[in-house]
């Protein structure tokens, strides 16, 4: 800009100024208008899930609940289509969910050391398979699971979810936390060790501390991944209505819910809200980390 | 000497991992063989650090993979899953079977379609926000950027229930807002109770403007962050030449990120051929069989009774050797980026 400005000379200041805020202000109507139409459907949720039943099907919709209530919140959480209370669904969720992100980043932080502080034979050939596998098709690889789970007792479990999780959530974590990893400078860990600090010490001194943002990134990737799964948790939960997990609680009640669309806009915002808050806790790695996943920017 | 540490480390592990000396401290061995035994550990620690990783993501990945393959040229339906009946050889029965069914056609054609029409407005949306991130001031461009990732974490099936109901003939928001369009804009009470999900055209609209609102934030991001490694002297000495941004872009910035969106084009490619949660839910959970995609309908083929797993598989190969054939541009395409290093 400033040299936009020598150019143009001392005289057209005003004009050039008066320019420069027209464009700020577009620019950032533009940003607002985005965000609104980003925020639109999130919002139109939100607002259903807190209107009584004769404004959801008002012929005028309004934007806000003119007389917000509770009462699809509590028919949710109460359960009365499926049997069970909300809680049960958001319990299952949470533990396959939990459990999956802690071993799928603990086995993807010492796949990313590996792959990020040695150089090993067939190196290149398992970051290539890395990205491949990343790029299978879980909708076609179901299949195969499902008869191999049905083999081992592993459906209608969240035992078999868990190890589902796990496993598909590790390409994407070794991948991002590679460059975390690879991030740490070697010579922090090279003195340390002629200081005399064992490797074990290395690891929870220096190499751990200084990757924990990455993990935190990674990990709320695939519990953003695994909170979010919905073809194998369809496919291996058939009929045990108990071990559903929240995608599959929503729509099962979306399938037997008629059209109470509040009731069904309650659950879906109680299924959504935690990993949209989540999400934002660590927003700013999260978008790096992001980045650093697909595309090494 | 490389990492002096996570190399001790990971011998230490890999010490553990072999059977050692029964007995407490075994004697000092003479510093030769310790050094052999060094190196020899420190090679071997990177096999040991992937070992857990592998084997997990070798059980649960790969080893299906491979049965997937070979269930498709086997006749495996309810006799074989439950045990009654070995899986017989069919040769390639499965896949002629396939080829010879008019809806296997239908259903590619829904999802190439689909793709053409969903990834490059998911590429131009994405852009275009991405472009107004790097222009706007630091606080508005972490609003809106956190505004977009926002409909990016939202889950799969929230997000198709939504639109569903955004959608929805009976009181939705969409229909009534085209309902109260001036006639110029296509709008007009013809609006009033538009059924969305009764034939194939409206539902893909509807698909393709749920993934474009839920793909477009990881485009922005990733261009956003293409386009800081743009130098701004460049722009700047175009700006001086009087180079209009429109030229700017398509002069500088667009061949400086073609490997972006090269990448980013595969991506979405891949994700969007046969997208699955919500295209399952939008087209009545396998009711409407001319709205499948390649996806649906290989699940469908596999779950829905009489279930034909051989069938499935034979389809659900079709989807991954054709998503594997765009990922080795993917994968290309990273490498020279220098993704491996």
């Amino acid at each position: 800009m400033s040299v936009a400005r020598v150019a143009g000379g001392e005289a057209n200041r005003p004009a050039r100024s008066a320019r420069r805020l027209i464009r700020a202000a577009a620019l950032n109507g533009a940003g607002a208008a985005i965000a609104l139409v980003t925020l639109v459907p999130i919002g139109w949720m939100l607002s259903t899930s807190f209107k009584p039943g004769r404004e959801i099907f008002s012929l005028t919709p309004h934007p806000l609940p003119a007389h917000p209530t509770l009462a699809n919140f509590r028919a949710v959480i109460s359960g009365g289509v499926i049997g069970h209370p909300f809680w049960v669904f958001l319990a299952n969720s949470l533990l396959v969910t939990v459990t999956a992100v802690a071993a799928s980043s603990t086995l993807a932080l010492l796949a990313a050391i590996a792959v990020a502080r040695f150089r090993f034979r067939f190196r290149s050939t398992y970051l290539i398979m890395l990205l491949v596998v990343q790029m299978l098709p879980q909708q076609a690889l179901v299949i195969a699971l499902f008869i191999d789970f049905r083999a081992t007792g592993l459906l209608d479990s969240l035992a078999g979810l868990f190890l589902a999780y796990t496993a598909f959530a590790l390409p994407i974590s070794i991948w991002m936390l590679r460059s975390f990893v690879a991030a740490v400078p070697k010579e922090m860990e090279e003195a340390a060790a002629i200081d005399g600090a064992g490797p074990v010490r290395v690891f929870w001194r220096i190499l751990f501390p200084l990757t924990a943002p990455g993990l935190v990134a990674t990990s709320v990737f695939s519990f953003i991944y695994a909170w979010n799964e919905f073809t194998f948790a369809l496919t291996f939960l058939g009929t045990d209505q108990a071990k559903y997990t929240l995608p599959i609680y929503v729509t099962y009640f979306f399938n037997k819910g008629g059209a109470d669309w509040g009731a069904i806009m309650a659950a879906s915002a109680l299924y959504t809200i935690p990993p949209i808050v989540f999400f934002l806790l660590v927003q700013r790695r999260m978008a790096r980390g992001l980045v650093a996943g697909a595309v090494k920017g | 000497m490389t990492s002096a540490g996570v190399a001790r480390r990971a011998g230490r592990n890999g010490q553990a991992a072999r059977p050692g000396p029964p007995g407490a401290l075994p004697a000092r061995p003479p510093a030769g063989t310790r050094a052999v035994a060094w190196l020899r550990r420190r090679r071997l620690a990177p096999y040991l650090l992937l070992l857990p990783s592998l084997a997990v993501a070798g059980l649960l990945i790969a080893w299906p993979a491979v049965q997937l393959g070979v269930f498709s040229f086997q006749n495996y339906g309810l006799p074989q899953l439950a045990g009654a009946q070995p899986a017989q050889w069919a040769g390639l029965a499965n896949f002629s079977a396939i080829l010879k069914d008019p809806e296997f056609w239908l259903a590619l054609r829904n999802s190439c379609l689909f793709a053409v029409a969903v990834v490059p407005l998911t590429l131009l949306a994405g852009t275009c926000v991405g472009l107004l991130l790097n222009r706007l001031g630091k606080p508005m461009a972490t609003f809106v950027s956190t505004t977009a990732l926002l409909a990016w974490a939202t889950p799969a099936i929230s997000a198709t229930v939504i639109f569903f109901w955004l959608f929805s003939p009976d009181g939705g928001v969409v229909d009534w807002a085209l309902a109260g369009l001036p006639h110029w804009l296509g709008g007009g009470s013809h609006w009033t109770g538009f059924s969305w999900t009764n034939a194939s055209l409206p539902v893909y609209t509807v698909l393709t403007v749920l993934l474009v609102w839920q793909g477009f934030p990881f485009i922005a991001v990733s261009v956003l962050a293409g386009l800081r490694t743009v130098p701004a002297e460049l722009l700047e000495a175009a700006r001086v030449d009087g180079t209009g941004p429109w030229r700017g872009f398509w002069k500088i910035t667009y061949p400086l990120l073609k490997p972006v969106f090269l990448v980013l084009t595969l991506l979405s490619i891949i994700w969007d051929f046969g997208v699955f949660p919500q295209a399952y839910l939008l087209t009545g959970e396998l009711g409407n069989r001319d709205e499948y995609n390649l996806g649906i309908y290989a699940y469908a083929k596999a779950f829905t009774m009489p279930p034909s797993y051989g069938l499935g598989a034979a389809l659900a190969l079709i989807l991954t050797v054709i998503l594997l054939i765009i990922t080795v541009g993917y994968v290309r395409a990273s490498i020279r980026q220098g993704a491996l290093q």
